[in-house]
């Protein structure tokens, strides 16, 4: 645990045990910490993005056990026993994750800081549904915003990754 | 040109930078975590103007885990309360007399952590004065108007520059000689950049050296280097500016804030890293808006040409004048507001004044004024159209620079580079279908059903220099790369600019593998660190192509020429019979006597002529001979529901001119999110304030972005009319987009509803506005 974050003198503090990305992490934590700061902060899991402090962007986006929250405003107590997955988990042993690979395939990022949350909201949507409409997609990814892109390449990618994961019987 | 082995210009190349972004693995500002790092945050006014009658800091003092309080007090003691603008004014760090614009800097704590330094915010006491507030310019120039800079020597009222461009009385006679005159009365709304990532920096003043190093959200670390000189008094060679990943700037990351001030104090006296990350309410309410432009158009009219034009500008400068801006130009460049048509006389006025709002009045995603402009003319256009009983399409057609008119001098004193709007117009109603949309429009009408075809035949001027006309606080705005080839012909390219997204990793690359014939995947390029990269003026008004674009090229080609002279001392033959094709030098009729650059690139350190300096390496600072001038048509479908004043965009089409395209993947990139931007500025973004000067627009809840749910699709088509000065033919396109699309919006809205009298809007056009036009119209359901 980095000194970033120790609790103050006196703070009320509890000890949490997160999953993230598949691994346990316990930590002596204040109550009124966010689960962006613990996860940047405490964890140094830096591709979680703060972009504006109040739920409104999205760029913060985490998956709380396969659902996507945005982690700027959940307690880090509240992801006690928990699984939390971000972007870094989403590669594995065999490389890039077929969401990853599309948005870099269809141009979906420009300056890559609404990346993370987009591609697990979208992880998130294509196991609820594995073959989106545009309409679907562009409702989904809603409550996380790109100033770069214009969103088109998004939807691509997030077509294009459903093929990727329907070639894959995934 | 096509280089397909080699993949230079042309080729749609996948961007290296993504590699670490898909992972998450990027390292922006507040990535950065240093040794013994404090954090640091801002005390901001809650009023618009009021005197500040004391500040106690005791409390917060106390607070376990403060490090220090700072106040406007202890920087005036380091002769840093005030810092210089990029206008020549001057602008308070922290306020020591007065707050002029809520939100404006008055205190910073530093402590342990970030949480600890807001909890201590809440506990400084500042006894405030309120004064009233100056919310307009029409307000600020009235007789009685309080005064706002009242600390300025010889300032007694508000007004800040007046400035005109073109010929007054040749644009008075084409008045007087006019058939008709149109006009046309619009506000161009305060707005804001609003990249995803807000401004912060990690200061790190080594006690032991001196040397400061500083971590910061900048557009342009070199101008910033001197800037921190300057404004700081360190010696220039002590200060390292390291402008890492940047999460989008859009123009909002150009100026110096007082935050990079004071954490740079902070870490200079507590001889410890500062950070300090802003965040998002403090980016709205108190960096660089844009716009705030209120403007009076005027067309004369002889048949259906147009002979000459008049505007009058008010701008909203807010408290300090800061707009990030050529030095001699003090509207920007909004005398480019003769747009893409051949108009003999033009006269532009422009007035600014002080208000009690946030300063700034940096270009979001545009080049200096550029979009005020282009908004005026395709909206005074469209206007004339339907005031001449002509189609708009028709009417720009008929008033269009003409092709053979190239190189053109405009009446304000432009020389346009290359265009054929024509073709670019034909191309977009053709891919729109114009004319079978136009009988869809009337056939509608019948049904009831409110349809608008709206266009915006924009010209931009972009990529300054030359530096002799353009220079940011005296510095002229050239640009550099600087080009080493390894000897096993692998390349390092540092460039004086730095992207925000752009992704000059790649397309910087590709001109290095068109002119030198190295694979795009072997150059690695640099940026943003002065320490390690040439001095250059930074990335805004789609500079980087035109201007570092070129440098890169022509330092390629001189390299290009040395590795001639060791190809011809190689093979043993002279440099005359030598050709260059794909990437190497081959004897004249004899292809196989070859040598690759990588051949070429080792013998460069191993085997050279006899009196020639080793090493393939080199730099070069471009000063363009002149601007460039991107342009395009842009055209929008909507429909309007009756019941509501709702407007929804059925299509866009979007034809752009940007000359030569490097990496085709890329601009379209850039162009479809200039839409989205524009299609926000048009239909929500909107920063706007009460009669006290309460900002309303402060959080991304009031300040409203588009989504994916309500941004239109788009359909981009291309010509490419290749810039005559540039190396190779570019022109810049990150601007395009945004500078163009929102008259093209607004225009669709209005031309909905124009067969009913409706000629103007303002932006952003929200629903009730429309139903309001709808009731006024007799057209509301």
């Amino acid at each position: 645990m980095t000194e970033v974050l120790a609790p103050r003198e006196g703070a009320i503090t509890r000890h949490v045990t997160v999953s993230v990305n598949g691994t346990p992490h316990s930590a002596e934590i204040e109550t009124r910490l966010l689960l962006a700061h613990f996860l940047r902060e405490t964890l140094g899991l830096t591709g979680t993005h703060i972009g504006c402090d109040t739920t409104s962007c999205g760029a913060c986006t985490v998956l709380l056990d396969g659902v996507p929250v945005k982690s700027c405003t959940v307690f880090a107590v509240q992801a006690e026993g928990h699984d939390v997955t971000t972007v870094e988990g989403l590669e594995s042993g065999d490389g890039l994750h077929p969401i990853q690979q599309a948005f870099h395939e269809e141009h979906g990022l420009q300056c890559g800081y609404c990346t993370p949350g987009m591609m697990l909201v979208a992880t998130a949507l294509l196991r609820e549904n594995p073959n989106p409409t545009d309409e679907e997609i562009r409702w989904a990814l809603s409550g996380n915003v790109c100033r770069c892109t214009g969103y088109q390449n998004i939807v691509k990618a997030v077509h294009n990754a459903a093929a990727k994961l329907a070639a894959e019987g995934r | 040109m096509a280089t397909a082995e080699i993949r230079g210009i042309g080729h749609s190349v996948e961007r290296k930078e993504d590699a670490r972004f898909i992972r998450g693995k990027g390292t922006y500002v507040d990535d950065i975590t240093l040794p013994g790092m404090l954090h640091m945050e801002l005390l901001r006014s809650p009023f618009a103007h009021a005197r500040i009658r004391s500040i106690d800091t005791s409390r917060a003092a106390e607070l376990p885990g403060v490090v220090a309080v700072v106040t406007g007090e202890l920087m005036a003691q380091h002769k840093l309360a005030w810092m210089p603008t990029l206008s020549g004014d001057t602008q308070a760090v922290l306020a020591t007399d007065k707050v002029r614009f809520q939100g404006q800097e008055v205190a910073a704590v530093v402590a342990d952590t970030a949480y600890i330094a807001k909890d201590a915010l809440e506990l400084i006491d500042v006894d405030y004065e309120p004064l009233p507030a100056v919310t307009t310019p029409q307000q600020a120039l009235e007789a009685d108007a309080p005064v706002i800079r009242d600390e300025k020597e010889g300032q007694t009222d508000n007004r800040i520059y007046q400035w005109e461009a073109g010929d007054r009385e040749a644009t008075d006679r084409a008045f007087a000689e006019a058939d008709k005159v149109v006009s046309l009365d619009t506000f161009y709304p305060r707005c804001h950049p609003s990249p995803l990532e807000c401004c912060g920096c990690v200061a790190d003043v080594n006690p032991a050296t001196g040397k400061a190093t500083i971590y910061m959200t900048s557009q342009a670390p070199h101008a910033h280097r001197t800037l921190f000189a300057l404004v700081a008094g360190l010696p220039e060679q002590k200060i390292r500016i390291v402008s890492p990943d940047i999460g989008g700037g859009f123009g909002n990351k150009v100026p110096i804030y007082p935050g990079y001030v004071v954490a740079t104090a902070a870490s200079l006296l507590l001889g410890k890293p500062v950070k300090w990350i802003e965040d998002r309410t403090g980016n709205l309410i108190s960096t660089g808006y844009a716009r705030d432009y209120h403007m009076h158009g005027e067309l004369a009219l002889k048949g259906n040409r147009i002979t000459g034009l008049r505007t009058t500008l008010l701008s909203d400068n807010g408290a300090f004048y800061a707009d990030a801006q050529p030095s001699k130009f003090r509207a920007g460049l909004f005398h480019i507001v003769t747009g893409s048509y051949d108009i003999p006389a033009a006269h532009v006025v422009a007035e600014g004044a002080y208000t009690n709002k946030a300063p700034g009045g940096v270009a979001y995603r545009c080049s200096f004024r550029v979009t005020e402009a282009s908004y005026l003319i395709e909206r005074l256009v469209q206007t004339a159209a339907y005031e001449l009983g002509v189609d708009p399409a028709e009417f720009r057609l008929q008033n269009f620079i003409k092709p053979e008119q190239f190189p053109y001098e405009s009446a304000t004193g432009f020389l346009y580079d290359s265009g054929d709007y024509p073709k670019a117009m034909k191309l977009a109603l053709e891919k729109l279908g114009y004319d079978e949309l136009r009988r869809e429009q009337e056939e509608a009408r019948k049904e009831g059903r409110l349809i608008g075809i709206g266009l915006a035949s924009f010209t931009e001027v972009v990529g300054a220099g030359p530096g002799k006309h353009y220079d940011i606080a005296g510095l002229r705005m050239f640009d550099s790369a600087e080009l080493r080839v390894h000897p096993t012909g692998k390349a390092v390219l540092k460039l004086g600019v730095r992207s925000q997204g752009q992704g000059h990793e790649t397309t910087f690359a590709q001109i290095v593998a068109n002119e030198l014939g190295i694979p795009p995947e072997d150059v690695e390029v640099q940026e943003g660190d002065t320490d390690h990269t040439p001095y250059g003026l930074g990335t805004y008004a789609s500079r980087s192509t035109p201007v570092a674009g070129a440098a890169t090229a022509v330092i390629s080609r001189k390299l290009r020429e040395k590795a001639r002279t060791i190809a011809a001392h190689l093979l043993e033959t002279a440099e005359d019979d030598l050709e260059w094709e794909n990437g190497a030098f081959h004897v004249k009729g004899a292809p196989e006597r070859a040598k690759t650059i990588q051949d070429l690139a080792f013998a460069a350190y191993t085997d050279i002529p006899d009196g020639m300096e080793a090493g393939l390496e080199g730099v070069h600072y471009y000063d363009p001979p002149n601007m460039t001038f991107p342009f395009g048509t842009y055209a929008v479908v909507v429909e309007i529901d009756r019941g509501t004043g709702e407007w929804k965009v059925k299509r866009v089409v979007a034809v752009d001119d940007c000359g030569v395209r490097i990496n085709p993947m890329i601009v379209e990139g850039q162009i479809m999110g200039g839409l989205a931007e524009g299609f926000g500025i048009a239909a929500m973004e909107l920063i706007t304030f009460d009669e006290d000067g309460n900002c309303i627009g402060s959080n991304f809840m009031d300040y409203l972005l588009p989504t994916s749910w309500e941004t239109p699709e788009f359909e981009l088509g291309e010509t490419v009319t290749p810039s005559p000065h540039h190396p190779i033919g570019a022109k810049g396109v990150g601007e395009s987009a945004t500078v163009g699309s929102p008259a093209a919006y607004v225009n669709a809205v209005v031309d909905a509803l124009a067969h009913a009298g409706v000629r103007n809007l303002e932006m952003p056009v929200t629903s009730d506005k429309v139903w309001k036009a709808l009731v006024e119209a007799g057209l509301a359901e």
